[in-house]
């Protein structure tokens, strides 16, 4: 059963190969092809799952070396695969949520003549995500964590033709290889350290090195981290790469690749907990990027873009629950789950949205929705209460699991990571709410566009419609599933370990509060925009909200920081260089010429003057033959 | 008298002629001088030969006044080739080869 | 002086001391004086008195065949050969007062005092042995110049034969040197005549250099009716050395003189006073004879 394991990645592998070679004659089916190997690879997750389940907890783990990539003594570099509780969490979630959204792309592709290019690319994520999760090796995951990269950059500009999309998706490439460069150091220094980057060597000999060693793995797994999974100060590229298809931003840019660095923060357990500097840095990534990417998504009238710093947010959420440890890495993980039904059906739900509104993306010529499209507006809505952490559903099981490990985490930081996480709660249900309203509820602002088609909402396609009611019916019951019984947490326990935490404030409080502060912003919401009506152009607003609308001037930042700075060190090098160094080069060519310049005169062309020079030499040669014997 | 003093006599007819190596123009008087500076070396040399007790140093002044009567014949050769072309004794005249 | 030389056996006899006195200071003088003469013929002359000072000096040490070899050879052929040089070169060539090098003749003086004063030190300074002389080495060869003779043809016959061969080398190189080689066909007297005629500028062979000269008639030019010089009858040799004499305006001079002074005794009018530039710039004026056979040849 467990040669099972690589078929998992093959299958999507194999799907894209075919995909991409294959050429024109596949256009007419490629697409379902592309579904068949995604929902083939899902199946064969669903049967390792069971097998899996089958087993005592001690057997769970499964292992497959395939083969040794880089037999040189010293350096194993191995291809081999680990089937445990978290990658088999990982594999369900991203074929199940990937073949959704394969199957939606059906729909939302149809009329794109590059569709079967599209299925290639995105056979070509799972396949490469799932390389990430089953490598049994830092290595290999490197490899499947850039070919995530690869897919991301292909597909977020894969209407490249728009000059917008191509800048996005060089900015989320460039802004990747930040991360990337992170995680290969810390790959580098585990090698120098242990001698090996296989999992199992390099946990079992964590605690053999040092401090610093292990904070500096730590904090180069952090910036890995931060790069794919958008987190401060690595996060500008998130919100650009919405410029891609809306179902690679419900898949890639939600449910799964940004979350990658959830896992590899989970994975590394080891060295964290070992780690407390590099675990403290974490909690203060997740918890800074959290209340960010909230403020990010109050202000932007885009609905993907919206969604996008909701995103960002929320990852922040599980980032911050990984850097707390033992007690927080289950609930990581569990609301990465959650997050990812949820947030990819409210993505699925916005496309469906601006499929129908001839690929409108702007809020506020939206509005009154909900009656043309019931199924769109009801699976988007309970999405809406998963995330904003309604009582019943999926988010509130998780996130309120994440707020009260945050106050676990005891003393002062507990307090103020949990505050920030209500704070962050409080944000989430006030622009939720917000895009809920604008989009499905008041009146109809929607006006024609530029070429004067009046858009005609209307529902979607089955294709696209199916995917949304199932990740609606996950988002509505993953929570709850989870809960039960602490199933989850048992499950993933082997793995990650897990800590009850000691909050200082009662299980029952910390709903009762996040619960209030979530009414308290969906009240705020409805206050200024379901109430009174939502202007189509924005208001000029606070200093905040155009901050925000510009992203918290994230890209100023880098601008003037990274660019200016980089170009000023540029600009002080090349004078440097031409004043510093080729200073001194011409310098000495000049000296050296002049000097020949003043010598050359010397050259009378009069022997006299020669035979001067030679009497003075031979002067001197008596002078010395004289001194030298009188010494 | 000390026959030291001879070796003193050369010395100064040698500075002579090297001093007259550097003022002369004239390409024969040039030529002169270095004759003067190799009649001094031999002056010395005949003396040496005396202070040593046997013949070599006479013989190497043989050799030097051999070696002599051939640089004036092709110096000379020279100087008149010179002239030739040039119209002039002077060796400041001939400065071509410079930069 | 050969009498003086063999008794030789290492400190000089007071004859000796005074005969060294007297060379040395003969050979210095010479010396200096042939640095110093501005003339390439009195320097020449100066060498030549130093070479046979030192000749006598070489006796007096007991290197009796190099002392008559020093004259024979050096102040016999090479100066002599020096003085033909000299003579074909230029014989009053002399060198300007002023020197093309700023600074050669005050640098050349220091050095060399310099050169002087450290050589002198030197040998004041040098733990010579005593001075044995070569009266012993010369008895045991049966004479100097068969002790020279034994040594060239057995120890040093390898040098002997290398400086042959040097001597051959030089006289072919001299040889080289001078040589010209003809690029067209050499003209016979009978080419040189027909050319003559065809060109028409000189035919009758060039008018006779010294006339109306009072020194060495062949470096004064003769003068035209008109009492110009001609240059055309002075040797090319001595025109391009320049040493020309141009005795035409004393002469005008003279006869200016002359005819002034027997003017009232013939009864003519005094004339104008004439001077050579003025005849040299309008010779067409001069049509008139000139008076110059009154002129005695001197």
């Amino acid at each position: 059963m467990d040669n099972l394991i690589p078929v998992l990645v093959g299958l999507p592998l194999a799907g894209a190969a075919v995909l991409l070679l294959g050429g024109r004659r596949l256009d007419r089916f490629g697409h379902w092809l592309g579904v068949l190997a995604s929902t083939a690879s899902f199946g064969v997750g669903l049967a390792l799952f069971f097998d899996m389940l089958s087993r005592s907890t001690a057997q769970r783990p499964a292992f497959d070396h395939l083969f040794t990539w880089v037999p040189v003594e010293g350096f194993q570099a191995q291809i081999g695969f680990q089937l445990d509780q978290l990658s088999v969490v990982f594999v369900l979630l991203i074929t199940g949520v990937g073949s959704l959204i394969h199957l939606y792309s059906v729909g939302y592709m149809a009329h794109d003549e590059r569709r079967r290019r599209f299925f290639g690319y995105l056979n070509l994520f799972l396949a490469a995500m799932l390389l990430l999760v089953l490598a049994d090796n830092y290595l290999l995951l490197y490899v499947g964590w850039e070919g995530v990269g690869l897919a991301s950059y292909l597909l977020i500009g894969f209407w490249q033709h728009k000059p917008s999309a191509a800048t996005a998706a060089k900015k989320a490439f460039l802004v990747n290889r930040v991360g990337d460069i992170g995680l290969s150091i810390a790959i580098m220094l585990m090698f120098s350290t242990f001698g090996t980057f296989a999992f199992g060597p390099v946990f079992g000999a964590a605690h053999t090195a040092s401090q610093g060693t292990l904070t500096g793995i730590g904090l180069m797994l952090l910036l890995a981290a931060c790069g794919k999974s958008a987190q401060v100060p690595l996060q500008s590229w998130l919100g650009d790469a919405m410029e891609g298809p809306t179902p690679v931003s419900a898949l890639i840019h939600a449910a799964t690749m940004v979350t990658a660095g959830v896992y590899l923060i989970t994975r590394s357990s080891a060295i964290f907990n070992l780690a407390p500097t590099a675990q403290l840095a974490t909690v203060c990534v997740g918890a800074v990027t959290l209340l960010f990417g909230a403020i990010v998504g109050c202000a932007k009238d885009d609905i993907k873009k919206a969604l996008a710093g909701s995103t960002m947010s929320q990852i922040g959420y599980m980032v911050m629950a990984a850097g707390l440890g033992p007690i927080g890495y289950v609930f990581a993980i569990m609301h990465l789950v959650t997050h990812g039904f949820f947030k990819a059906g409210l993505f699925l739900g916005a496309g469906s949205v601006m499929h129908g509104m001839n690929d409108e993306v702007d809020m506020r010529k939206y509005g009154g929705l909900r009656s043309y499209m019931p199924l769109t507006f009801v699976t988007f809505g309970l999405g809406y209460l998963a995330i904003i952490g309604f009582p019943g559903l999926s988010g509130f099981f998780s996130k309120d699991k994440i707020i009260e490990a945050a106050f676990a985490h005891g003393g002062t930081e507990g307090w103020i990571l949990g505050c920030a996480a209500l704070v962050g709660a409080a944000v989430t249900a006030f622009y939720m709410t917000r895009v809920m309203l604008m989009t499905f509820f008041g009146e109809k602002r929607w006006q024609p566009d530029a070429e004067g088609h009046e858009p005609h909402p209307h529902e979607s396609p089955k294709t696209m419609g199916i995917p949304m009611v199932v990740l609606s019916i996950g988002s509505v019951g993953a929570g709850a599933l989870f809960a039960w019984n602490s199933s989850f947490v048992n499950w993933l326990t082997p793995v990650t370990g897990h800590e009850e935490g000691h909050s200082p404030l009662s299980s029952w409080t910390v709903s009762g509060v996040t619960f209030a502060v979530i009414a308290l912003g969906v009240l705020v919401s409805w206050l200024m925009y379901g109430r009174q009506p939502v202007p189509a152009t924005p208001p000029v607003g606070s200093l905040l909200t155009r901050a925000a609308r510009r992203d918290l001037l994230q890209d100023d930042f880098n601008h003037v920081v990274l660019v200016g700075g980089g170009t000023h060190l540029t600009r002080f090098l090349v004078y440097l260089d031409a004043k510093g160094f080729d200073g001194v080069v011409n310098g000495i060519a000049a000296a050296v010429g002049g000097t020949s310049g003043r010598m050359r005169k010397l050259q009378n062309g009069y022997v006299r003057s020669y035979a001067l020079s030679m009497f003075g030499g031979a002067l001197v040669l008596v002078a010395t033959t004289l001194l030298m014997r009188a010494v | 008298m000390n026959p030291v003093n001879y070796l003193y006599l050369a010395a100064l007819l040698f500075t002579i002629g090297a001093t007259g190596v550097l003022v002369r123009r004239n390409a024969i008087v040039l030529f002169m001088c270095v004759e003067l500076m190799l009649n001094a070396s031999n002056l010395a040399l005949v003396t040496f030969s005396r202070l040593h007790g046997n013949l070599d140093g006479q013989i190497i002044a043989f050799f030097t006044m051999v070696v002599a009567a051939a640089e004036v014949v092709v110096g000379l050769a020279i100087i008149v080739s010179v002239f030739r072309t040039r119209h002039s004794a002077s060796v400041d005249d001939t400065n071509l080869m410079k930069l | 002086m050969i009498e003086i030389a063999t008794p030789l056996t290492g400190a000089a006899s007071t004859g000796e001391a005074v005969q060294f006195w007297i060379l040395a200071v003969i050979a210095v003088a010479g010396a200096l004086g042939m640095v110093l003469c501005r003339k390439a013929v009195h320097s020449a002359l100066c060498l030549a008195g130093t070479m046979i000072a030192l000749a006598i000096c070489y006796m007096a040490e007991g290197a009796v065949f190099l002392g008559v070899v020093q004259i024979v050879v050096y102040t016999g052929a090479i100066m002599m050969l020096f003085l033909f040089v000299v003579m074909l070169v230029g014989v009053s060539a002399e060198d300007t007062v002023k020197d093309a090098l700023k600074g050669q003749r005050i640098a050349a003086v220091v050095a060399g005092l310099g050169f002087g004063v450290l050589l002198i030190a030197g040998i004041a300074n040098a733990k010579l042995r005593t001075f044995t002389g070569t009266g012993a080495a010369d008895a045991k060869a049966g004479g100097n110049v068969q002790g020279l003779a034994a040594l060239i043809f057995t120890k040093y016959v390898w040098a002997f034969e290398v400086t042959g061969a040097l001597l051959i080398t030089a006289a072919i190189g001299a040889m080289v040197l001078t040589h010209r080689e003809l690029t067209e066909e050499k003209q016979s007297q009978r080419d040189l005549a027909e050319r003559r005629v065809r060109l028409g500028t000189q035919v009758t062979p060039l008018p006779a250099p010294g006339v109306y000269a009072r020194h060495n008639a062949v470096d004064v030019p003769g003068l035209l009716p008109d009492g110009t010089p001609s240059e055309l009858t002075v040797n090319p040799t001595l025109r391009a050395r320049g040493q020309m004499r141009d005795v035409s305006g004393e002469l005008v001079d003279r006869m200016g003189e002359l005819e002034a002074s027997t003017a009232g005794w013939l009864g003519r009018r005094t004339p104008k006073p004439r001077h050579s530039t003025e005849l040299a710039k309008a010779p067409a004026a001069a049509s008139a004879p000139a008076p110059t056979a009154e002129e005695p040849q001197e």
